[in-house]
């Protein structure tokens, strides 16, 4: 396959004159995980649901596998996971996995996939007596279970327990070895920062960062060391041992922060330094910057509307 | 549970058939009726018990006529209003709030299909109300006669006609809303439609009220099954109904 997954250029969308989505711009590429990040109301949903064809957008280009979002040949290309809803509250989990998969020419085994995501106990309960996680696992099930090319899943971990969400990234990997573009959306930066290849982070409906997750992380302010030591050491010394661009500072007394590009050789430096001194330095931490840091510094640490 | 097998997920896909899908969808649509316990009321446990109702203790006057025969034609249309007006339209109100509609619109399932499957359900339903509403009324010395052919093409229209009016209300309304608005506007069809009691008894408003659909469909069902006339006025009203309601219902109708 040659080309984008997804193509999303330009794309803007009003409600009551106020822009949800403004100016938003990404490509997926084939076989992929890609996944939008974003606080509550950044405008995940709106994107997702343009992209699959629900909702339509007030100015901008979609291209899913190449067509329109609303080209009926996707229907069976594309598999979809709502943010929530979406079965008969009345059918059973298994007959709801069952009809959706006599709809694809090739499904998967409907049994199989319910044992794998943990449904196999609650297989014969009617989908409105299922807990909202075991909804939630149901719904990923019948986006997935036509075998499709290219999936939405839109927050497809929220409200899971630790298991289920292992459960989940699994399923999410294997589609990915297995050739399958995943478009995820998320606000647990640790889930974009263990599936995702490419990360857009989202904030009042615009782009605020984009690139691979090790970009994301590696760009702005580098790494920091923390140490415990003996107050009042002469961190000037400390300063003429390490590459430029570093700083070290002590607050409060004892507790010593090294921020730099932290890297093996900086690491074996300051150790040395110490070692010279005889000093023991304890507690000696290496904290790069997570997602979580890249995303707080971006949107700010108010909750959203 | 071991890891999923390389390959095992590999995209491969495809819509199926058409007829399996059909298949598919109406017995979904059928399983959900007939679990549904309300459903099950409105379809066939009211019908059947106001016709043993009304055709047993007398106190609905119907001029005279044998009181079956005045009281299963009613009956008949009460039924095809329950499922074919009021089950769409509920059904179809929940079915947009909880994005059932919407998630089988992410699906290879066309529309089409979706109605035909729809449509399949409700006609299943009506052979069931049918043969029970026939059966009772013949043990409560029902004495039919006319032409088949007239009662299948009322049933039909009238089948259509209220499918649409139904789809109507249960695609623009939401859930709690449709449910109200449907059992409401099913009493009123009931009470004045010539199901209870004669048209009649409205004095001037009778010209008026049998243009109603359930007053077409069950003064039409009347005059075959009794007098065994050709109910041309009838099938013309049920007609401008069905055309009017489909064509109300795809312009206003919201799958959200
Ligand atoms: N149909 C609508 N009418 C009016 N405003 C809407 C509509 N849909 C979404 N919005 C607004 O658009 C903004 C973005 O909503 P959206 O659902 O896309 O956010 P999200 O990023 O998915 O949030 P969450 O993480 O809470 O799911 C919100 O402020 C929301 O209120
Ligand atoms: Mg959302």
């Amino acid at each position: 396959m040659t080309g984008a997954a997804l193509e999303v250029l330009d794309l803007a969308k009003r409600y009551a004159g106020r822009a949800v989505v403004d100016c938003l711009s990404f490509s997926v590429r084939p076989g992929t995980v890609f996944a939008l990040l974003g606080p509550n109301g950044a405008g995940k949903t709106t994107t997702v649901e343009i992209c699959e064809g629900f909702r339509s957008a007030d100015a901008g280009e979609v291209h899913v596998l190449g067509l329109p979002p609303r080209d009926r040949s996707l229907r069976s290309r594309v598999g979809v996971m709502p943010q929530s809803g979406g079965a008969y509250p009345g059918l059973r989990a298994r007959e709801m996995l069952r009809l959706v998969a006599s709809f694809a020419a090739h499904p998967l085994p409907p049994d199989e996939l319910l044992d794998r995501l943990g449904l196999g106990e609650v297989a014969d309960t009617a989908y409105r007596r299922l807990s909202g996680g075991q909804q939630q696992r149901l719904s990923l099930a019948l986006a997935v279970v036509g075998r499709p090319e290219l999936v939405f899943l839109d927050e497809p971990t929220a409200g899971l327990d630790p298991q289920a969400r292992r459960a989940t990234w699994e399923l999410v990997e294997a589609l990915r070895s297995d050739g399958v573009t995943v478009v995820l959306t998320t606000h647990l930066l640790d889930e974009a920062e263990r599936l995702a290849d490419d990360v857009v982070i989202l904030d009042a409906g615009r782009v605020v960062a984009a690139g691979t997750v090790a970009e994301l992380t590696a760009s702005g302010a580098a790494g920091q060391l923390r140490f415990l030591a003996p107050a009042g050491l002469d961190l000037g010394a400390l300063l003429a041992d390490l590459p430029a661009g570093c700083s070290a500072t002590e607050s409060p007394a004892g507790h010593y922060l090294v921020e730099g590009a932290v890297d093996p050789r900086l690491l074996a430096t300051v150790a040395t330094w110490c070692a010279d001194r005889g000093v023991l330095a304890r507690d000696l931490r290496v904290q790069t910057r997570t997602l979580e840091d890249v995303f707080l510094e971006l949107t700010g640490p108010e909750p959203r509307a | 549970m071991t890891a999923w097998p390389p390959g095992a997920l590999a995209p491969q896909p495809g819509a199926a058939p058409l007829p399996r899908m059909l298949r598919a969808q109406t017995r979904a649509e059928l399983t959900l009726v007939l679990r549904n316990g309300e459903q099950v009321l409105l379809s066939l446990v009211i019908p059947l018990g106001l016709l043993v109702l009304l055709v047993t203790v007398p106190f609905v006057d119907v001029d005279g006529q044998e009181r079956a025969d005045f009281f299963v034609p009613g009956v008949l249309a009460l039924a095809v209003m329950s499922t074919a007006f009021t089950g769409q339209a509920i059904g179809v109100g929940f079915e947009r709030q909880y994005g059932v509609l919407k998630r089988l619109g992410a699906t290879p399932l066309p529309r089409a299909v979706l109605l035909a499957a729809k449509t399949l359900a409700v006609l299943a339903v009506e052979v069931l109300q049918v043969m029970l509403i026939c059966l009772t009324g013949l043990l409560l010395g029902w004495n039919p006669s006319g032409s088949a052919a007239a009662v299948v093409a009322l049933v039909l229209l009238g089948t259509v006609a209220f499918s649409g009016l139904g789809l109507l209300l249960g695609g623009t309304l939401r859930g709690l809303t449709t449910l109200a608005a449907a059992n409401l506007v099913w009493f009123v069809l009931l009470v004045l439609g010539g199901i209870l009691f004669p048209l009649a008894a409205f004095g001037a408003a009778e010209p008026a009220l049998s243009l109603l659909p359930s007053a077409a469909l069950s003064s039409g069902l009347r005059e075959v099954l009794t007098a065994g006339e050709l109910p041309l006025q009838p099938l013309a009203t049920l007609a401008v109904w069905a055309v009017g309601s489909l064509a109300a219902a795809s312009r206003l109708f919201r799958w959200e």
